[in-house]
């Protein structure tokens, strides 16, 4: 595989060009796509809930989705439960009903076919926000101050697990701005908005893409799902130029690591978010929602490969 | 080689230290705010408070379940614990479901499923200010014991005589093997601020301790059951307690 880049071509001998916006609104909302399915799974989600809390929602009598994003009920029958959040609370001891294990396993289920961080990506309503940091700083040009390890939020990870154990309660669920900010969004506003305010200036003016790419446990949980999650971003090794237009937009971009992408035909990584912007900016078309299994493997990569580094 | 091996160690300890000051503060947070469970009138079924602060997931299924809008969800910088169920009896006090809807609707039993009748639940302890309360004063009022959905058992009235001329003091007591913290007497409560709270019993409850004895209560025990002709050898049971007199201090 040839890195260098030289100023015309691409790796694969074509020439490189670059992403441009189309001007025609059409154009516009193809490319805004995911953006847009994003939001609407995201306040879709939040207003089944909220009309459920607050307004009764019900299917013959049966609540629609009782509960919230911690745990919840899908017509009085099927149970779901934060898994990362039932893991915490087995650590402080307590030996948990089956519903709730089955709940849990449920969602583990869902990110577990769906990919992970898709989570993070479709889900969390905390992206909302961070995204709009994100936004913020690009239209600003806020420089980066310093530079830290986004393995730090496995240490989070890691010490969540080991608070959990010896303060004996659910360490994260207990100051999770995820969970503040959603809970005050069903149940009444009350401080929750500081959080928001806190980590809008924290990823705006201190850490790029802070709180989801460096900080938070549950990110770093369901990034591990996500290293054998069904749903990935396949690549097309052949047709990239390596312009780079991908990893620009990018809110993890450790991730598109284009040669490990192209010994496996696809972004393996755990910590892709599934959000869906490099596959709308990519001027060749070069990458694409595929399945694990079905995506195919280019010249010189097997599944064998992928399998094993999954493994390690 | 040393010089690595020295940045290797220097970085180890800053990493080591940095996941002691955060997880310092982090536990700091927690438990303050476990703390602050002591001032919290949980639903029925709540298990004591560190159980059900381990057990709470926070999702508000039993605020949902609740007909009478009673059940909250703590915000942040409450002096609750952060998403638990509470309530505020002043405001909407628990009405006491036969089906317990809010207990059912818990997903991690921190509302212990165990409790099968509302009138054993313990969400609290109605605890009386004598000194605001009417009927303490001389007053008629006793509204407190005509509300409580377990009148005579959880709240009584005691005849005060008092001066002549004067009529007797009606005053109501609580009883804490019957009160269930249901908090209707403090919303029914007419003074300005209620009389008549519901508390942690944690918060306002003492204990006599194994050493005193309480003779006229033993007595019973003793003597009245005490059936000489059925009697085996030796003495009846001991009452509980020191014996003083007898044995001196241990």
């Amino acid at each position: 595989m040839n890195d260098t880049h030289p100023p015309r071509l691409g790796p694969n001998g074509r020439p490189v060009r670059h992403f441009v916006m189309p001007r025609s609104l059409g154009g516009r909302l193809r490319v805004w796509r995911h953006i847009i399915y994003r939001r609407v799974v995201q306040v879709g989600l939040l207003v089944l809930f909220f009309g459920t809390a607050q307004w009764g929602w019900n299917v013959f009598g049966r609540p629609l989705l009782q509960g919230n994003l911690s745990a919840s009920e899908v017509l009085g029958a099927i149970p779901m439960a934060d898994p990362f959040a039932v893991l915490q609370i087995s650590l402080t001891g307590v030996v948990l009903n089956p519903e709730v294990w089955l709940g849990a396993a449920i969602i583990l289920g869902v990110y577990g076919l769906a990919g992970g961080r898709t989570w993070c990506a479709w889900v969390c309503p905390i992206n909302m926000v961070a995204d709009g940091a994100a936004w913020l700083r690009r239209r600003l040009g806020v420089a980066d101050i310093f530079h830290v390890s986004r393995n730090l939020r496995y240490s989070v990870l890691v010490l969540s697990l080991v608070l959990s154990v010896l303060m004996g309660v659910a360490a994260f669920e207990w100051i999770s701005p995820i969970a503040i900010l959603h809970r005050e969004l069903l149940y009444g506003i009350g401080m929750g908005w500081v959080v928001v305010l806190g980590i809008l200036l924290f990823d705006l003016l201190v850490l790029r893409n802070g709180w989801c790419g460096h900080l938070c446990p549950l990110g770093a949980f369901y990034a591990l799902v996500g290293r054998v999650a069904l749903v990935r971003v396949a690549f097309d090794t052949p047709s990239c130029t390596h312009c780079g237009d991908c990893a620009r937009v990018c809110p993890e971009p450790q991730v598109l690591n284009l040669r490990r992408a192209s010994e496996v035909g696809m972004i393996a990584s755990g910590e892709c978010t599934n959000c869906g912007r490099c596959i709308t900016v990519c001027p060749e078309d070069t990458l694409a929602f595929g399945l694990r299994p079905r995506i195919d493997v280019p010249a010189g990569g097997t599944n064998q490969q992928v399998h094993h580094r999954r493994v390690t | 080689m040393s010089s690595t091996r020295r940045d290797f160690l220097i970085k180890s300890a800053q990493a080591a230290a940095l996941a002691v000051t955060g997880g310092l503060v982090w536990a700091y947070l927690l438990k303050q705010q476990a703390n602050a469970a002591a001032y919290a009138i949980r639903p029925p079924g709540a298990r004591m408070a560190d159980d059900f602060n381990a057990r709470c997931i926070k999702c508000g299924q039993c605020v949902r379940a609740c007909p009478f809008d009673t059940l909250r969800l703590a915000h942040s910088a409450e002096t609750i614990p952060i998403g638990t169920p509470y309530f505020v009896p002043r405001d909407i006090p628990c009405y006491m479901c036969e089906d317990i809807p809010c207990m059912n609707a818990c997903p991690t039993g921190a509302l212990d499923p165990g409790l099968e009748d509302i009138a054993d639940a313990r969400m609290g302890q109605a605890v009386i200010d004598i000194e605001n309360c009417l009927s303490w004063q001389g007053l008629r009022c006793e509204i407190c014991h005509r509300e409580c959905p377990l009148t005579d058992k959880a709240i009584t009235v005691e005849h005060h005589p008092r001066r002549i001329s004067r009529h007797a003091m009606f005053v109501p007591l609580v009883h804490s093997d019957a009160c269930t913290g249901c908090g209707i007497c403090e919303k029914a409560c007419p003074t300005e601020v209620a009389a008549i709270r519901v508390v942690q019993p944690e918060l306002v409850r003492g204990r006599i301790g194994e050493h005193y004895r309480l003779g006229w209560k033993n007595a019973a025990g003793i003597t009245e059951d005490f059936d000489a002709g059925r009697a085996k050898a030796g003495s009846p049971a001991a009452p509980t307690g020191l014996d003083y007199l007898n044995e001196g201090e241990p």
